[in-house]
């Protein structure tokens, strides 16, 4: 292997190891407000991940998006549940084997499909400026998913009022 | 005059040069002799970075003590060297030797990360501030969308520190600097995109760089009416956002102590005033770079006018917080949201609509 590719190998290595260390602090820890730490830690690992395979737009909206909002609705959620200062909580509940099951079976399902497809990787690296691409693909070629994306999002938000409301 | 202009860059070479050259007697590949330099001077790069910004937090912080006393007619620090200069160097001395009180009832981990996790926006954020021509650490391609991202983690650090103290002042500081980052964040990133449309690049490069005509005068301010709002909106935001009075609920020591600060002391307590401090410089950096043509200007070198309009901004922010009496929380909400936020929606709109006149006359 080239020096950059032996680079990029360790880089993946340490984001992933990031990600998965994340993973079971966000299952384990027997506080909550550690597991949602745990969580941004994951988050932070797959941005880093992204970061390795040179998806920087990816991998700053994966920062932005879940490490920047989405954790802190978590925390924020956490912060309105009783027993917040208690280190005693148990991770699991009556279900845990149903739960182990169903993760099972879907963990199984993706590394099924994950290994079983055929990624098509481009030759040639798309020179310039990646971003301007991408918005006039998502205005014209993927305008109705785009689209879709957007409703489904203001539904969210009217739901989250309606509910708040009452 | 070009040696002045280049100075940094040519320095930067310089040390470049005499690198391979030490490193030349060694004997090493021509490829990792190349990595090995460059590994050094990045973190040559970044060295001098974090040194220059803690000298500029020193300076800052006496340049707002100083400027506190003469708009209250007071005199100010005086004591330690000539003009008070040495005070804030004496302050962090204080700061190093001070017991570090942990609450005995606090989450001890999460207390002692809260700190570390405030300061890491601010230092992420350093790597992609143009200085000066040729002076960025880093270009890349999402410069702006690099430092929104990157100021989002600085919520984490504050709430948890909230938390971890296990007391009520500090959850209730905490929950106050959430809601307040997480209002104002909106109005601040709607006020970038007239910028990026403009420019057509999220690169803090290129938007320098879209700002050069006109003898270096052409700034987006200029830019009537979108740079004028985007200017004030953006600068009001970047103030709650880093939360300096008027919009220093989370800390509000005349209601909740010192919010989210109030258990923590010695160095712990000084990472969080530096991180106030290092975001309150880079929110300047961003509204010098976006709206008042970064390092672009007429005669004087690039990094000049670049600190020249980061300073002017920092004495704005001085200047508004020693005059405006602090918000109430629903004054608060009601600015970002239904003030700011659609008076940058309209903006963006105006935007859109003028982009053919903005090109004809050379933005």
């Amino acid at each position: 292997m080239s020096t950059p590719l032996v680079l990029t190998y360790v880089g993946f290595l340490i984001m992933a190891a990031v990600a998965i260390c994340g993973g079971l602090i966000a299952v384990s820890a027997r506080n909550l407000i550690r597991a949602a730490l745990g969580l941004i830690l994951s988050f932070v690992g797959v941005a880093g991940l992204y970061f390795v395979l040179e998806a920087e737009f990816i991998a700053v909206v994966q920062i932005l998006v879940y490490v920047g909002a989405i954790s802190i609705l978590v925390l924020f959620a956490v912060m309105l549940t009783r027993g917040l200062m208690r280190r005693d909580l148990s991770a699991q509940n009556s279900q845990w084997i149903a739960a182990l099951v169903v993760a099972l079976v879907l963990f199984s399902a993706l590394l099924l499909v994950a290994t079983g497809t055929n990624w098509k990787v481009a030759e040639t690296k798309i020179a310039g400026d990646l971003i301007p691409k991408l918005g006039e693909q998502l205005m014209t070629t993927y305008l109705l998913p785009f689209e879709a994306v957007s409703l489904l999002l203001l539904a969210a938000l009217v739901g989250a009022i309606v509910i708040a409301r009452e | 005059m070009d040696i002045l202009n280049n100075l940094f860059v040519s320095l930067y070479v310089w040390v470049a040069d005499l690198l391979h050259g030490l490193l030349g007697g060694l004997g090493l590949a021509k490829d990792a002799e190349a990595a090995l330099v460059s590994a050094i001077m990045v973190l040559l790069v970044i060295t001098v970075i974090l040194l220059w910004m803690v000298l500029m937090v020193l300076i800052l912080i006496w340049l707002e003590r100083k400027n506190a006393a003469r708009l209250q007619d007071r005199v100010g620090p005086n004591r330690v060297g000539p003009w008070g200069l040495l005070q804030p160097v004496a302050d962090t001395i204080k700061m190093f030797i001070k017991e570090d009180i942990v609450p005995a009832n606090a989450d001890k981990f999460v207390h002692t990360l809260a700190p570390m996790v405030a300061m890491m926006p601010a230092v992420l954020a350093f790597a992609v501030i143009p200085w000066g021509k040729g002076m960025q650490p880093v270009d890349i391609n999402i410069g702006v969308l690099w430092i929104v991202a990157v100021a989002s983690i600085g919520t984490i650090g504050v709430f948890i520190g909230g938390y971890g103290s296990n007391n009520k002042y500090s959850l209730l500081g905490g929950m106050r600097a959430v809601a307040q980052m997480v209002s104002y964040e909106i109005p601040q990133v709607l006020t970038m995109v007239p910028i990026v449309l403009m420019v057509g690049s999220m690169s803090l490069v290129k938007i320098n760089e879209a700002q050069s005509g006109w003898f270096g005068l052409q700034w987006f301010i200029f830019a009537v009416p979108v740079g004028p709002i985007a200017f004030v909106v953006y600068y009001l935001s970047a103030l709650a956002e880093v939360g300096r009075t008027p919009f220093d609920l989370p800390e509000g020591e005349s209601e909740i102590v010192a919010g989210y600060m109030t258990e923590y002391s010695g160095m712990k307590w000084g990472l969080f005033y530096l991180a106030e401090y290092f975001n309150f410089f880079i929110v300047c950096t961003i509204a010098a770079t976006l709206f008042l043509g970064g390092w672009n200007g007429p005669i004087l070198p690039p990094y000049v006018w670049f600190i020249l309009k980061v300073y002017g901004l920092i004495l704005l922010g001085m200047w508004i917080r020693m005059t405006w009496p602090r918000f109430r929380v629903d004054q608060l909400m009601n600015l970002a949201w239904k003030v700011l936020v659609p008076i940058a929606l309209v903006n963006i709109v105006l935007a859109g609509l003028g982009l053919p006149i903005f090109k004809t006359i050379g933005f």
